[in-house]
Formats: C-alpha cells, sequence, structure tokens
C-alpha cells in the first residue's frame, strides 16, 4: 500500500482551513456563552455568569417551542425534498426530448439568493395583493391568509422549502446515479426482478451512501434555515414560524443579547450534531454489518 | 435506459418546469411593474411592462462592482473547494487514515452553527488577528473566498465522497501495478470518473458561495461586496424597493445560468461502464 503520508498532506489543507475558520469561531462562541454580555446594553462589560445562560434556556418556553417547530419544518422539508427529488432524479436519467432544457429549468430555483427567495414567496402569499390567495379564492373559494392562520404559515414555508431546495437533492442524486456500474442492472433484469425489487435490493444499497449524506446537508440546513423565512413571515403569525436560527436572530440583533444567543447557538449545535451522529451511527453500522454477506 | 413512453415524460416535465418557473417568472413581474401597481388586485398576466427598472440597474456602475465581486468570488470558491474536496475524498477513501471517519464526520459539524452569534468572532477574525500592516482580511475577495469554506467545504466532501467511494479500487490497484504514481492516479483514473460528482459539486457550491448573504453583508463594504448583498440594500425595514430589488434578481440569474448549462453536460451516465473487465 501507498504510505499514509501522502493521505495526510492531501487531507492537510482542508483540516487546516476548518480548523482556523471552525473551531477557532466556535471556542470564542463558546467563552461568550458563560458570560452575561450585552454590549448595546446597560452594562456592556462581559460578566461570567457560569452556567446560568443554559439554566435559563431550559425553562425558556419560547426557545423550547422554536425548537419544536423547527423539528416538524426540517422533517416536513427533508422528507418530501428527498422523496421528490429521487423520483426526479430517476425520471432525468430516461431518455427524452429536451431532457437539458428541463434540468436547467428544474435547476433555476437553486440560483435565486434565499432572501429574494423570502421576498418573491412574501409578495405571492400576502393576503389581498399575493397572486396565490387571489387565485385560491377565485378557483376554489379557499380564504388563505398567511398572516392570521398559523397553519397556513407553517405550509407554506414547507412548500417554498421544498420548491427552492428539491433541486439540489435531485443534482447530488443524479450524480449518484448516473456514476453506478450497469452490470448488477442488467443483471436483475435477466433474472426477472421487477421494479420495485430492482429499486429494493439493487438501486437503494448502491446509492444509500449519498442518500444519506443528501439528507444530513438538508436536514442541517434546513434547521438553522434563516434568511427566507425571516423574509416571508418574520416568524409570525404569533411564533409559528419562528425557527431556532430566527429566535436567535431575533436575540442577537434587535436584543444585542449575546451572551444567551451564544448558549442558544451552542446547544442547537449540540443537538443537531447529536442527531446527525445518531443517524450516522445508526445507518452506517447497518450496512457495515450486512456487508459481509 | 430508455423511456417506453417519451411523450409521457415531456408531459410531466412540462408539468414540473410550468410549477418551478411561477415563482420565478413572478419575480420577473415584480422587476417589471410601477411600484404602484404591485399592491392592487394580481392578475397573471402582464398587460404593460416597464424596463426603466432595469436601465436604472445597468446604469449603476455600484451594483457592476457588486457583480464583478461576486463572480470573482463565487468562482475563486467553488474552484478552492472542489479542488480541495476532492483531494480530501481521496485520501478519505483509498488511505488507512487513524480516526479519518470522526474527522469525517467533524468535517459536516462545521455547517451546523446558527449563523448569528458566530459573525461576531469572524468580524474580529478579519478586523484584528488577520492584519498585516495596514492591511486587513475584511473586506477582501480572497477573505470571503476562504471564509465559505466552512460551509462549502464539509459539503463537498460530503457530496463527493460517495462518488469517488463508488470508483472501484481495483482500477487504481490495476493503475499503480502498472507503475503509476499517485499523482497520475488521481489524474487519470480518479478524476475522468469522478467527472458527475465534481460537476455537481462545483456547481452547488458555486451556487451556495454566491446566494451567502449574512457573513457577505458582515465582512464587506465595498471592495469585495457581492451582488446579493448590494440587492439587500434595497430590502430595508422603512420600505422595500421591489421593483429594483427583483430586477437585480433577475439579472443575477444570468451568470449562474451560464456555468450552470457549461458545467451540467458534464453529468453523464455510463463512464465505469465495463471500465473493471479493461
Amino acid at each position: 500500500m501507498r504510505s499514509n503520508r501522502v493521505g495526510w498532506l492531501l487531507l492537510a489543507p482542508t483540516i487546516l482551513i476548518l480548523a482556523v475558520f471552525g473551531i477557532v469561531p466556535f471556542l470564542y462562541v463558546l467563552y461568550v456563552a458563560f458570560h452575561q454580555w450585552n454590549p448595546f446594553g446597560a452594562n456592556p462589560n462581559m460578566i461570567y455568569n457560569g452556567a446560568d445562560n443554559f439554566r435559563r434556556l431550559v425553562f425558556d418556553a419560547e426557545f423550547l417551542t422554536s425548537v419544536w417547530f423547527t423539528l416538524k419544518f426540517a422533517f416536513f422539508a427533508v422528507a418530501s425534498e428527498v422523496a421528490l427529488g429521487y423520483l426526479l432524479a430517476q425520471l432525468f436519467m430516461k431518455d427524452s426530448p429536451g431532457k437539458g432544457f428541463f434540468r436547467t429549468i428544474h435547476t433555476l430555483p437553486l440560483i435565486v439568493a434565499p432572501i429574494v427567495v423570502g421576498s418573491v414567496w412574501r409578495l405571492m402569499t400576502t393576503p389581498s395583493i399575493g397572486i396565490i390567495p387571489y387565485l385560491l379564492n377565485d378557483w376554489f373559494g379557499y380564504d388563505l391568509n398567511i398572516g392570521r392562520d398559523a397553519t397556513s404559515a407553517f405550509v407554506i414555508t414547507v412548500i417554498m422549502d421544498i420548491w427552492h431546495w428539491t433541486p439540489l437533492v435531485t443534482l447530488t442524486l443524479l450524480a449518484a446515479l448516473v456514476s453506478l456500474p450497469k452490470e448488477p442492472f442488467e443483471q436483475a433484469q435477466i433474472d426477472g426482478a421487477n421494479r420495485w425489487q430492482i429499486f429494493w435490493h439493487v438501486t437503494l444499497p448502491m446509492i444509500r451512501p449519498a442518500i444519506l449524506a443528501t439528507v444530513f446537508i438538508r436536514l442541517m440546513d434546513a434547521l438553522r434555515t434563516v434568511d427566507e423565512v425571516w423574509m416571508l413571515t418574520g416568524g409570525g403569525p404569533g411564533a409559528a414560524t419562528r425557527y431556532v436560527g430566527l429566535h436567535i436572530w431575533k436575540l442577537v440583533f434587535p436584543k444585542t443579547d449575546y451572551g444567551y444567543g451564544s448558549a442558544i447557538s451552542v446547544i442547537v449545535l449540540y443537538l443537531t450534531l447529536v442527531m446527525c451522529w445518531l443517524l450516522y451511527v445508526g445507518l452506517v453500522a447497518r450496512r457495515d454489518r450486512k456487508r459481509p454477506s | 435506459m430508455r423511456a417506453d413512453r417519451p411523450y409521457l415524460t415531456v408531459l410531466l416535465w412540462t408539468l414540473l418546469s410550468l410549477l418551478t418557473l411561477f415563482p420565478i417568472y413572478w419575480l420577473f413581474v415584480i422587476s417589471v411593474k410601477p411600484a404602484v401597481e404591485l399592491f392592487t388586485t394580481p392578475s397573471v398576466l402582464l398587460d404593460t411592462v416597464y424596463w426603466n427598472n432595469y436601465v436604472k440597474v445597468l446604469n449603476d456602475s455600484t451594483l457592476r462592482r457588486y457583480m464583478y465581486n461576486s463572480i470573482v468570488i463565487s468562482s475563486g470558491n467553488a474552484l478552492l473547494v472542489t479542488t480541495l474536496a476532492f483531494m480530501a475524498c481521496y485520501a478519505l477513501s483509498r488511505f488507512d487514515l487513524a480516526g479519518k471517519e470522526n474527522i469525517f464526520f467533524w468535517t459536516i459539524t462545521n455547517r451546523m452553527a446558527p449563523a448569528a452569534v458566530f459573525l461576531l468572532p469572524f468580524f474580529l477574525l478579519f478586523t484584528q488577528v488577520f492584519v498585516i500592516g495596514d492591511w486587513k482580511l475584511y473586506d477582501t475577495k480572497i477573505g470571503m473566498i476562504l471564509l465559505y469554506c466552512t460551509f462549502n467545504l464539509p459539503f463537498a466532501i460530503w457530496t463527493l465522497r460517495p462518488t469517488i467511494d463508488a470508483i472501484p479500487k481495483e482500477l487504481d490497484e490495476a493503475a499503480t501495478v502498472d507503475g503509476a504514481s499517485t499523482w497520475q492516479v488521481i489524474r487519470e483514473v480518479i478524476f475522468p470518473l469522478a467527472r458527475p460528482g465534481l460537476a455537481v459539486t462545483l456547481i452547488l457550491t458555486w451556487v451556495f458561495a454566491w446566494n451567502e448573504f449574512l457573513l457577505a453583508a458582515t465582512l464587506t463594504s465595498f471592495n469585495a461586496r457581492t451582488i446579493t448583498t448590494g440587492l439587500s440594500e434595497y430590502v430595508t425595514t422603512t420600505g422595500t424597493e421591489w421593483g429594483t430589488m427583483a430586477s437585480i434578481a433577475i439579472i443575477t440569474l444570468v451568470p449562474a445560468l451560464i456555468v450552470f448549462s457549461v458545467v451540467q453536460r458534464q453529468i453523464v451516465a455510463g463512464l465505469t461502464f465495463g471500465a473493471v473487465k479493461e
């Protein structure tokens, strides 16, 4: 085998960059999390207050609700995106006239910046001036009011996220699908397997790592969504779409409560990490157990 | 794979494309309507088109500057990130490095942090730590290119790893037996086979860098200010210039579309077919 020194050398720039721009800022935030600090408040000094910030957040109903809403949002959005993205990627595997054209159109939402996405969806859904409530009322007599109805606001944020991010899932899964060797599929067809059997026993095991990576990335991005939802609903009505990223944003910017904001960020980071770690270990361990047979 | 009913597929694509395009069409509608008409009863079709917003935006030299900055930063970052991730994934996939799975997982944790509180340590790093004489990392393109690695590099490593892992190890072993160096194996064997994955990684990291808003808004002022941040200057608490914002947003789609259509051609099937037998 080749020497591992080459391997470490190839990995070194990545580790260096992520250590400087990842670990150093994290240590700073961790330090601030143990202090009471409001740089624009009555007392601008950092005061050490032990674990007070963490004690406070355990009983902070607003924070806990926002965590629950965020989890709900991330679950519905990511589950739909992965299912839809996979189907679309499979559809792109077929030869059809104008495939390249449709693929470009399908990826367009990705190139719209999140703050623009939020703005457009807001203009489309605002009651009385938006086109969506207008058409829904005209065609079905349904009254959509995301400024008043918490469920509609939640659903619209999920739909917006699906519109914006499904193409990412499609593209990553498409890259995985086109890289697969053809032999196992041909063999399965010779053996008389039906579509569902081919998907379950041939395709899925082979693209499982790609699906896993995509789910992770979408999950952690959905959990820290800010820009789009901020522009669309501003977190309302009430706190119905005040997802955890927005909650932190509101603590840090209007209130400049850096100490508490940092503590919440550390906890959110920790929860995301544990969640992904459990998923990762669970799924990867399962894959490894299967391998010898 | 050949479609059994191509017309059905085309019909399905057309319907899906209409759904996908609608919000973008609406963005265009906003960009060509005078401000007063935005707040009346909506209609799907346009009756009159006002190009004034576009004239204003295209004549604005500051916005042209922001556009140029965005192109340099996104392209620089996407190329850097894809190269580094390709090297890292090759190392993770082919070498028996101690604790490599932990390193792999650690990279992705850098993407999990909620941005708001992290702006402050980044600001301090950029204005007080990375300072040489009069030169600061603050408001420089290279600063943004390096900073965007924090969220793009983990993403690239995680999307590229499955592709590299899927390339049969027998291929590089055969090449090594034939006397190829590590560099030759990477260039002649892995690179051509990893092309679809590399293309997708390049596109998506480019897009993430292009669309990033919070960090650019905090860490740049003019020399490295990006178009996404410039566009947000028209979105304020006192009132948003929707038309101007929308027309900038439509214009920013053009460079992105060019990058997309060029790079997407690399996503083609069948590269690994029969490779092992040869």
